[in-house]
C-alpha cells in the first residue's frame, strides 16, 4: 500500500466517525470534552455554529452520530451523544451575548425564504450577519416548521423549540406568518436576488380503503392531526385508537393519542418489527405507555355501523425476502383480524406536494413529483431558486435540513456576488499537539469501562396526564459527565512520524486493542488478513507509514482504536503524537467570498 | 500519563487452542521508560506463552532486582511469581523447582542481577542444568541507577556521559558454553520475529535453558559509540540461522531448501528447526558453538539464534534421580514409612 496522505483533510474527518456520520459535521467529541468540563455555555455554542438548533435535536434528533460511534464496536452501546447535547443546552447560561449582535450593515441583496422550518432558519441564520435582508415566509403563526407541528411538546417541549427559533428571528429577519405562498411566480416577480424553498414534505399519505368515504370523519391523516393537536385545534380522541404505520410518526401519533383521551391505543404495522422505520428508543418509549406494536398486518377495510367507524380489518401476511433482500408480504391464508376503533390516524409517510409552483417559471420537476435540485450546489434549474430540507430530495430528518441549510446559504451568497457555485471554499481543518509533559495530555486520555447511562423518565401517570409534560428529564451534570466520559476521543488523533521511529515496538506491545503492526508491505487485502488482529472492517481505514529502515511499515487499522494514547506515551521519540483534529464544515461567512476568489 | 491499560480489547481478537486470548496473558502497564528494550522482551514472553497455549497457572515467573527485574508485573498477571533477593533469582528457583517440578520456571534477569552480584548464582545453576527458562536483559548498564558501565559492556563501548569502557566485557553466552549449558541462545528485544521461537522453544526445553537478549536501554544507553544501541545492534547483528519452534502437536509444514536445514528433537516430541543454518558449524556440538561464538567477537559481529542445544540434556531432578511426584505433595505416610520399615532397614546392619 502507498502511505497514507495525512495531509488530506479527509483522512482523519473520517476517523472522527460520529463527526463524519453527523450530515452537519459537528464537532462532537470537542462539545463532549467541553461538557465533561462543565463549560456548557462553549459546548452550546458549538452546536449552535453546526446544527443550529442545540436543545432541539438534543431531544429529537434521528442520530446518525451513534450508530457511527466507535464506542458500539468495542462495548455494547454508543455513547448518548443526542442526550449530552442537550446537557449543554440545559445548563447553559445567557448565550445570546454570543451570537451575531445586528443591526448589521446591509448588503443590498434580498433574500425570500418559503417555509419556516430547520432548512429556511439555518439559511436565515447564515446569511442574516453577513447584512442580507430576509424574508420568512411560513403558513402557521409561529416558525419552526415540522419542529413545531409534527414534534409532540412531551419530546420537545414549546419554550425550548421558541428559543432557538428566536434566537434566529432576532437577527432581524422579516417574518412573513400565517402567509400561505400559493404563487411562486409572485414571489419570483418581486425584487428578491435568490429564493430558497424549504417547505418539507408536507402532505401526509391517506389510505382510500373500501368504507373511507363513510368512515372519513374519524380517519386522520397523521401529520395534519398532529398539527392539529400542537396548535390546540384538536383537543381529544376516542378511547380506541388505531394507529397505522411503523415509522416515528406513527410512534408520536399513538403516544399523542394517549394523552388526549386514547385509552387502548394500539400501532398495526403491515411489515415484520424488524423492518420497522421508526429508531428503537422510540418504539421502546410508546411500548413503555402500554402501547401494543402489531406487526405482518396490512388493513383491508374500514369497517362502519350505523355511519360511524367501528374498525378496521386486517390481512394476516408474512414476510418473505429474495436473494436480494426484497420483501415480500406474503398472505398467512389465517382468517382476517378484525380490531376496533373509535379513531384512526394514518402514519404511513409524507410526500413532496409543490402544488403553488407553476409548471412554467423553468424549476424541473423528476420523479415523484421531486424537483431537480443539485446535490452540491441545492441550485434548482431556475438559477435564483434554490430548495432545502424534505423540499430538495424528499423526507429526511431536522439535522439533515441543517447540513442542507449550510449548503445553500453558501450557494446563495456565491450566487449574490456573481460567483462560481461549484468553486467552494474548503471546510476549516486543524491538527494540533494535544503534548503538555512528557507522558501528559490535553485531553483526559483515560478510557473508561462504564456502560452507557440511561436517561430518567417522568414517572409514566404523571407524563400520560398532559401531554405538554416532557417525558425525558435529561441527564443531570453528574450523570451527563459519566456519560461524557466514555467518548474516546476519537478526533484525537494518532498521527505518526516515519523518520523518528527507531522500531522498537513499544506502540505495537501496549496497545491495548491491538491496532498498531509493524510488518512488511502489501497489497491492502492482504495487509488486512495478517495484522496482529484481522482489519475485517472495511469501512475502516488502514494508516500506513513510509518504510522504515529494517524495510517494515507501521500499519494501524483505526477500526478499534481507542485514542487512549498509550502508543504515544510508550513512544521513546515521540515518533507518536496526539494531535486533536478539528474539522468546521464550509459555511457562509465573511471570510467564504475571499476564499472562493 | 496512564496508570492502567484500558479494559477493552480487539473484539476479532483470535483465542488459543485453550481459549485465552493475548491479553490473558498480559500483565499490568508497564513503568520501566517508554521503548524499553525490556517491554519488548515482556511483549515476546507474552505472545510466546500465548502460541504454546500454556496454562497461566502453570507458570512461574522468578526475579531478582533491577529493570528486568520488575518486569514480571507486565506480563502474565495469572501466573505464580516470585521477586527475591537481587542476584538470588537462581537459587529461589532451584528451590521452588526442587519442590514442585510440575511447574514451567522462567527466570528473568538483568546483566548486574546476573553478572556481577549474582555472578555465582547464576554459574551453579548453569552447571546443575536446573529445567527452567533463564532471560537475560541485557542492556550493558546499570539503568536503575543512572546508566553506569555493567559487567556485559563491552570493551571500549561509549557511555551516554562520554567515556570509553576500559574494563573487558563478560560474554554469558560464552560463560554458559563453557559451563556446558544445555541450550544456549542469544536475541535482541528489536527482533521478535527470532525472540519469540526461541522463548518457546527455551520452555520446552527439559534442563536450563539460557537467553541473553541483548536490550537497549533507550534512557542510558542508546547513544552513539554505544554497542548495545538499538542502531549498533542493527547494525551488526549475524543470525546463525532461521529459527522456527515445532510443538509437539504440530507438523512441520514449511519446505526448506535440501540440505540446509537442521531438525532437532526435543525430549518432548517437539521440534527445532534451523534453516539456512550457517557453514561449517553444528549447534548441538558444544564446541563448534564455542569457536562459531569467537569467530563472530573477532570479525565484530553479534551472533543470534540458537547457538547451542544438547538433545540429550537431561535436568537436575534426572540427574538427581528425584521422585516423579513434586515433593511438596508427598505426604507424611509418603516420606515415612513406618517403624516396621526402619526396622528391618536397621537390622540389616546388624
Amino acid at each position: 500500500m502507498n502511505p497514507t496522505n495525512i495531509k488530506d483533510p479527509e483522512y482523519f474527518h473520517k476517523v472522527v466517525d460520529c463527526q463524519y456520520a453527523c450530515p452537519a459535521h459537528t464537532p462532537v467529541p470537542e462539545y463532549i470534552r467541553l461538557i465533561a468540563a462543565e463549560r456548557y455555555d462553549d459546548a452550546y455554542m458549538i452546536n449552535w455554529e453546526s446544527n443550529v438548533f442545540p436543545g432541539i435535536l438534543g431531544r429529537t434528533c434521528d442520530r446518525p452520530c451513534e450508530p457511527a460511534c466507535r464506542r458500539g464496536r468495542v462495548e455494547e452501546e454508543p455513547v448518548a451523544i443526542c442526550r449530552l447535547k442537550r446537557v449543554a443546552a440545559d445548563n447553559k447560561g445567557d448565550v445570546k451575548s454570543r451570537m451575531p449582535q445586528g443591526p448589521f450593515t446591509p448588503n443590498g441583496k434580498k433574500i425570500a425564504l418559503i417555509g419556516g422550518g430547520p432548512a429556511s432558519l439555518t439559511v436565515a441564520r447564515d446569511l442574516a450577519p453577513l447584512g442580507y435582508e430576509i424574508h420568512l415566509y411560513d403558513e402557521w403563526q409561529k416558525g419552526g416548521g415540522m419542529m413545531r407541528t409534527q414534534i409532540p411538546a412531551f419530546r420537545l417541549p414549546e419554550e425550548v423549540l421558541d428559543e432557538e427559533v428566536n434566537y434566529i428571528l432576532d437577527l432581524g429577519i422579516y417574518t412573513h406568518f400565517n402567509h400561505y405562498v400559493e404563487s411562486m411566480a409572485e414571489i419570483l416577480e418581486q425584487d428578491y436576488d435568490a429564493i430558497f424553498v424549504g417547505t418539507g414534505a408536507p402532505k401526509g399519505r391517506v389510505l382510500k380503503l373500501p368504507g373511507y368515504e363513510e368512515a372519513k370523519a374519524n380517519i386522520h391523516i397523521g401529520i395534519e392531526w398532529l398539527a392539529g393537536v400542537a396548535f390546540e385545534h384538536i383537543k381529544s380522541i376516542g378511547k380506541k385508537v388505531i394507529v397505522l404505520g411503523g415509522g416515528n410518526t406513527a410512534m408520536d401519533c399513538c403516544r399523542t393519542s394517549r394523552r388526549i383521551g386514547g385509552e387502548d391505543v394500539k400501532v398495526v404495522v403491515r411489515s415484520p418489527f424488524q423492518d420497522m422505520k421508526a429508531s428503537p428508543w422510540e418504539i421502546e418509549d410508546a411500548q413503555h405507555e402500554d402501547i401494543p406494536i402489531m406487526n405482518n398486518l396490512p388493513p383491508k377495510e374500514f369497517v362502519v355501523e350505523d355511519g360511524k367507524l367501528k374498525g378496521i380489518i386486517f390481512e394476516k401476511v408474512k414476510a418473505e425476502y429474495d436473494e436480494n433482500g426484497k420483501r415480500r408480504l406474503i398472505p398467512t391464508g389465517e382468517s382476517d383480524e378484525f380490531i376496533e376503533a373509535d379513531d384512526v390516524v394514518i402514519a404511513i409517510g409524507q410526500d413532496n406536494a409543490f402544488p403553488w409552483i407553476e409548471k412554467d417559471l423553468g424549476i424541473e420537476f423528476g420523479k415523484w413529483d421531486i424537483p431537480v435540485v443539485d446535490k452540491l450546489t441545492y441550485q434548482s434549474t431556475n438559477p435564483k431558486v434554490f430548495f432545502g430540507g424534505d423540499a430538495a430530495f424528499g423526507p429526511e430528518n431536522v439535522i439533515t435540513a441543517v447540513a442542507h441549510g449550510h449548503g445553500a446559504a453558501v450557494s446563495i451568497d456565491l450566487f449574490c456576488h456573481g460567483k462560481s457555485l461549484t468553486e467552494r471554499p474548503d471546510p476549516m481543518t486543524n491538527l494540533m499537539s494535544q503534548k503538555m509533559g512528557i507522558h501528559e495530555w490535553m485531553y483526559d486520555s483515560g478510557v473508561v469501562s462504564d456502560l452507557r447511562y440511561a436517561v430518567p423518565h417522568e414517572e409514566k401517570k404523571l407524563s400520560l396526564s398532559d401531554r405538554k409534560i416532557e417525558v425525558e428529564l435529561g441527564f443531570d451534570e453528574i450523570l451527563g459527565f459519566k456519560e461524557a466520559q466514555r467518548c474516546l476521543n476519537c478526533d484525537v488523533q494518532t498521527v505518526f512520524n516515519t523518520s523518528r521511529c527507531i522500531e522498537c515496538d513499544a506502540c505495537m506491545d501496549i496497545c491495548p486493542t491491538s491496532c498498531i503492526t509493524f510488518t512488511q508491505n502489501g497489497t491492502e487485502d492482504e495487509l488486512r488478513d495478517r495484522l496482529l488482529a484481522p482489519a475485517l472492517n472495511l469501512e475502516q481505514d488502514l494508516y500506513v507509514s513510509d518504510t522504515l529502515p529494517t524495510s517494515r511499515v507501521m500499519v494501524k487499522d483505526e477500526n478499534v482504536c481507542l485514542h487512549c494514547g498509550l502508543c504515544a506515551e510508550r513512544c521513546p521519540t515521540a515518533a507518536w503524537d496526539m494531535q486533536q483534529f478539528y474539522y468546521n464544515v464550509t459555511k457562509a461567512s465573511s471570510g467564504c467570498l475571499v476564499a472562493a476568489e | 500519563m496512564s496508570f492502567f491499560k484500558p479494559t477493552f480489547t480487539h473484539p476479532d481478537l483470535p483465542k488459543n487452542k485453550i481459549g485465552y486470548k493475548k491479553r490473558d496473558y498480559e500483565g499490568v502497564i508497564s513503568t520501566l521508560c517508554a521503548g524499553c528494550g525490556h517491554d519488548s522482551i515482556s511483549a515476546a514472553i507474552v505472545q510466546a506463552c500465548y502460541e504454546i497455549n500454556l496454562e497461566p497457572h502453570k507458570l512461574a515467573k522468578m526475579s531478582g532486582i533491577g529493570c528486568s527485574s520488575k518486569t514480571p508485573a507486565y506480563f502474565l498477571s495469572n501466573s505464580h511469581g516470585f521477586n527475591s533477593v537481587h542476584g538470588r533469582m537462581p537459587s529461589v528457583t532451584t528451590g521452588a523447582n526442587l519442590a514442585n517440578r510440575d511447574l514451567t520456571y522462567l527466570g528473568v534477569s538483568g546483566d548486574g542481577d546476573s553478572a556481577s552480584i549474582g555472578m555465582g548464582q547464576f554459574v551453579h545453576v548453569a552447571r546443575r542444568n536446573l529445567n527452567m527458562t533463564y532471560i537475560l536483559m541485557n542492556n550493558g548498564c546499570y539503568g536503575l541507577t543512572k546508566g553506569q558501565d555493567s559487567a556485559t559492556a563491552d570493551y571500549g563501548s561509549i557511555s551516554k556521559a562520554g567515556s570509553k569502557n576500559p574494563f573487558q566485557g563478560i560474554d554469558m553466552v560464552g560463560l554458559a558454553l563453557e559451563l556446558g549449558a544445555t541450550f544456549v541462545a542469544r536475541s535482541f528485544s528489536g527482533d521478535k520475529g527470532q525472540l519469540i521461537p526461541l522463548i518457546k522453544a527455551a520452555l520446552a526445553h527439559p534442563g536450563f535453558a539460557f537467553i541473553d537478549v541483548i536490550s537497549p536501554c533507550v534512557t542510558f544507553n542508546n547513544n552513539q559509540g554505544s554497542t548495545k544501541s538499538y542502531d549498533y545492534v542493527r547494525q551488526h547483528i549475524e543470525a546463525t540461522s532461521e529459527f522456527d519452534f515445532v510443538p509437539v502437536e504440530e507438523e512441520i509444514t514449511v519446505d526448506y531448501a535440501e540440505g540446509s536445514e537442521k531438525v532437532v528433537t526435543l525430549f518432548d516430541g517437539s521440534k527445532i528447526v534451523l534453516d539456512k543454518l550457517a557453514n561449517d558449524w553444528d549447534p548441538t556440538d558444544r564446541y563448534s558453538a564455542m569457536s562459531r561464538i569467537q569467530e563472530g567477537k573477532k570479525n565484530g559481529q553479534i551472533i543470534t539464534g540458537l547457538i547451542h542445544i544438547n538433545p540429550e540434556s537431561q535436568e537436575l531432578h534426572e540427574l538427581m534421580g528425584t521422585t516423579d511426584t513434586p515433593l511438596n505433595q508427598l505426604t507424611e505416610e509418603d516420606l515415612y514409612p513406618g517403624d516396621e520399615v526402619l526396622d528391618s532397614i536397621n537390622n540389616k546392619y546388624r
